[in-house]
């Protein structure tokens, strides 16, 4: 279970979280909305280390994990995707497979390696091919099945269906959805609430850095605070 | 066999300067695949030329000892000049390493055992071809089989992206420590052996004219496996005798290789083969 | 006696500053190390001496030579630079690029000159009249070249803060995309920038030549490496970084001289600018932030 506590982090003078509490337990997808500049990547920047906080602890089974340099963080468990892309773009497929592997063994069996992809929906890709040539929805499910190789406690995915279609979309939300069934703790960013309301038990809503609200998917998007924080004051609900 | 003998004989000066070549271009070659452009092999080189010489000259000890004790103390200093850069990338790292080395050829150049301005000579020259091609081989070997541990994975990685690479739990700041270190060792095997083969050293020997060459080479050939390093630095060092009717304007060819290799084939000569598949695209991806 | 100092400080400082302008200018306007900035400051050195010696006044050698520099650091960036630019090589390739062009300017200029010392052999130049003001001594010459150098200095202030062009460099130098939906041309831009940092490189060796009617081809090399510590002082980027970190420079130089640590004032210089580097990397005026470790 990953937990964040009264997190606040600062860049120089501006709050970019303030005070946000949230869990995520295995076998559970927790959904994290708000506008941009909400603070939602600044959020996973904090859990992998990548951003100091000003106040309030992160911990993962218990253990504080938010002093800890990035590297070692990414060994307690938590794995991620990034809203930019960041594949090992000249490495081949089996390369990436390997890096996100990298803390945990020397090298996948070829089992281990057709298990990831098939979990990340990429059952029938290339190995030798370059990541960066890949088709961009297959880089992004390559991602995910990068930071499955890691065999993570934690799963974030930041925004991974950015530029897929419908079809894609919904692919991926059985994809999200098997892999907490899997066990693991799944902490989804996004816009495209058809997914989010598809793919998550829960949401979380931050605005302006702070956590605005809390429920279940439906209940977020007719909360009157979140559509005003998203679409102004006087609209109806989201999608 | 005796024409092989024969021109052993008229160029076994060259034969001698192409292994130290290669050995300083897999040098540098190492800290390249990190993705930090270093430029301080020619110093790392420098320190270990000084300290073999002045253990030969002064203590009168045997070569392997000369050699083995100045890649140890090259390599030292290699891991310490890890430390305060640690922050540093792109063309930053590059000016702080190049400073690194102009203050290290200051100091070669006033200190009284190092000979001063005039540098050091007498110097045994027992760095015969068959140390000089013996030692390389060990590097070669060495450095092959450590491309196929997981540091060599690491060291792709972080080259590639060092955010994701610490994303996937690797610690950047150990890998370039180690990469830096590595290069040092190897630089000051190539110095040490230098130093035995030459007939002085200078300060000037060490210096960012040097450090060019070296990177020079190891783009030419191609910095994403070390069989490019060797390439570039061998056909470099061929290459000034085999035009020789050039005369004054004879380092044109470089520069245009240079040029031609960077524009054109920017994986360096070898490239050309397809060595290495995935090879990036071009010679030096680093951080900026 | 610390005056006098301080003033031949000043005069060296001047060309330093000249020098180092055009290489910050190139890393401001495209993130780019030219390191044929140096070849190019010995290029236009020997131009000027050929010129000298056909009989064309040094004044005007010294205004052509200026020019052929803009000219070459224009083809420069033609050849090394820019198609790099177009298949986004990167910060470091153009580096690298940018030696296989100084190799070959040296190369040439061996060629063509061959390896031994050059003079002015203009009269005039050992035998300038020197100057006593109060506490400090200089010879015309030594003032002459300072002058120039703080001219050229105040004209490329100008030609950024006012006028036209200037602004589309600064633009281009903030965000090249945004410069380019802008509709700044940005190749001529470029050219542009490359012109102007390349004619003052040469101008700063062809003052250089002049200060110690000497002109060799290893003359570029230890200015290259000292322009280096001037834009890490002055930030890179930085054109007033430049100017102040190219004063500071040749001041501390000076004194080092002055003060017994002559040997060792390279050292000195390259050790504050590794300190620097690992401790405020940014310079005393730079803008360009590292990502931290």
């Amino acid at each position: 279970m990953l937990a964040l506590e009264h997190v606040s982090v600062r860049y120089g003078g501006v709050d970019a979280l303030k005070d946000v509490t949230l869990t995520v337990v295995p076998s559970h997808v927790v959904g994290l909305i708000g506008p941009n500049g909400a603070g939602k990547t600044t959020l996973v920047n904090a859990t992998t280390g990548l951003a100091p906080l000003a106040t309030g602890q992160i911990s993962l089974d218990g253990a504080r994990i938010n002093s800890l340099p990035p590297h070692l963080i990414a060994r307690t468990g938590i794995a991620r995707t990034y809203q930019n892309i960041r594949l090992f773009g000249a490495l081949d497929v089996r390369a990436n497979l390997a890096a996100g592997a990298y803390a945990r063994k020397t090298r996948l069996t070829n089992d281990e390696i057709a298990a990831l992809l098939e979990r990340a929906g990429i059952p029938g890709i290339d190995l030798d091919a370059r990541a960066g040539a890949l088709p961009y929805g297959d880089q992004r499910r390559l991602e995910i099945a990068r930071a499955l190789a890691a065999s993570p406690k934690v799963l974030m995915l930041d925004e991974p269906a950015a530029g897929m279609n419908p079809s894609e979309t919904s692919r991926l939300v059985e994809t999200i959805r098997a892999i907490a069934a899997s066990g693991i703790a799944v902490l989804l960013i996004e816009h495209d609430m058809p997914l989010v309301r598809a793919a998550c038990d829960s949401v979380v809503v931050l605005n302006f850095g702070e956590v605005i609200a809390r429920g279940t998917p439906s209940e977020v998007a007719r909360d009157p605070v979140v559509v005003e924080a998203y679409l102004g004051s006087g609209a109806e609900a989201l999608a | 066999m005796q024409t092989l003998l024969d021109f052993y004989a008229k160029h076994s000066r060259l034969i001698d300067q192409i292994g130290v070549n290669a050995i300083l271009a897999l040098s540098l070659s190492v800290s390249l695949q990190a993705g930090q452009l270093a430029l301080a092999q020619a110093a790392f080189m420098g320190i270990a030329a000084y300290v073999s010489a002045i253990l030969a000259l002064n203590y009168h000890w045997p070569l392997l000892a000369t050699i083995v004790a100045a890649v140890l103390v090259s390599t030292v200093v290699a891991a310490l000049l890890a430390y305060p850069v640690r922050r540093l990338r792109g063309v930053f790292l590059a000016i702080a390493t190049i400073g690194f080395g102009e203050i290290v050829r200051v100091i070669a150049n006033n200190l009284k055992i190092t000979g001063g301005a005039e540098g050091m000579s007498g110097i045994p020259n027992d760095a015969t071809t068959p140390v000089i091609y013996g030692s390389l081989a060990v590097v070669a070997i060495a450095l092959w089989l450590l491309s196929r541990t997981k540091f060599a994975l690491a060291v792709a990685l972080v080259r590639e992206d060092e955010y994701a690479a610490r994303g996937v739990g690797i610690d950047v700041g150990a890998i370039r420590t180690l990469s830096l270190a590595l290069g040092g060792a190897i630089a000051g095997l190539g110095g040490a052996l230098y130093a035995h083969a030459s007939f002085f050293i200078t300060p000037n020997d060490f210096g960012f004219a040097r450090m060019e060459q070296i990177l020079v080479w190891c783009v030419v050939g191609g910095v994403t496996s070390p069989v490019g390093a060797v390439i570039g630095s061998t056909a470099l060092s061929i290459l000034p005798e085999a035009i020789r009717f050039l005369a004054d304007y004879r380092e044109v060819s470089n520069g245009i290789i240079l040029l031609v290799v960077i524009l054109f084939a920017p994986g360096g000569l070898a490239s050309l083969w397809k060595w290495r598949r995935g090879a990036p695209r071009d010679p030096v991806r680093v951080h900026a | 006696m610390l005056a006098q100092q301080l003033l031949n400080g000043l005069f060296l400082g001047a060309v330093y500053a000249l020098f180092a302008v055009g290489y910050t200018l190139v890393f401001g306007v495209l993130d780019i190390l030219n390191l044929a900035h140096a070849a190019i400051f010995t290029a236009a050195a020997f131009a000027a001496f050929s010129l000298a010696g056909m009989g064309v006044p040094l004044v005007l050698a010294f205004l052509i030579a200026a020019v052929m520099a803009g000219i070459m650091g224009i083809l420069l960036d033609r050849v090394a630079f820019a198609p790099l630019r177009a298949r986004n090589a990167g910060t470091l390739v153009p580096l690298i690029s940018s030696i296989g062009v100084a190799i070959i300017i040296g190369a040439v200029l061996r060629g063509i000159y061959g390896v031994d010392e050059r003079h002015f052999t203009v009269g005039g130049l050992d035998t300038a009249p020197v100057i006593h003001a109060g506490p400090v001594t200089f010879t015309t010459v030594e003032l002459t070249i300072f002058l120039a150098a703080i001219v050229l200095m105040l004209v490329l202030s100008w030609v950024l803060r006012a006028t036209p062009l200037g602004r589309r460099i600064r633009a281009v130098a903030e965000d090249r995309v945004a410069a380019a939906l802008l509709g700044v041309n940005l190749e001529l831009t470029i050219a542009a920038t490359f012109f102007i940092a390349s004619s003052l490189g040469g101008a700063a060796g062809v003052l250089t030549a002049l200060r110690y009617n000497s002109i060799t081809l290893d003359m570029g090399g230890p200015i290259e490496l000292k322009g280096l510590a001037v834009i890490i002082l002055g930030g890179m980027g930085s054109v007033t970084g430049a100017v102040i970190g190219g004063f500071i420079l040749g001041a501390v130089e000076t004194l080092a001289i002055a003060y017994g640590l002559s040997e060792w004032r390279d050292a000195i210089l390259f050790g504050v600018m590794f300190v620097l580097l690992v401790l405020r990397p940014t310079g005393l005026f730079g803008k360009r932030a590292l990502r931290a470790a």
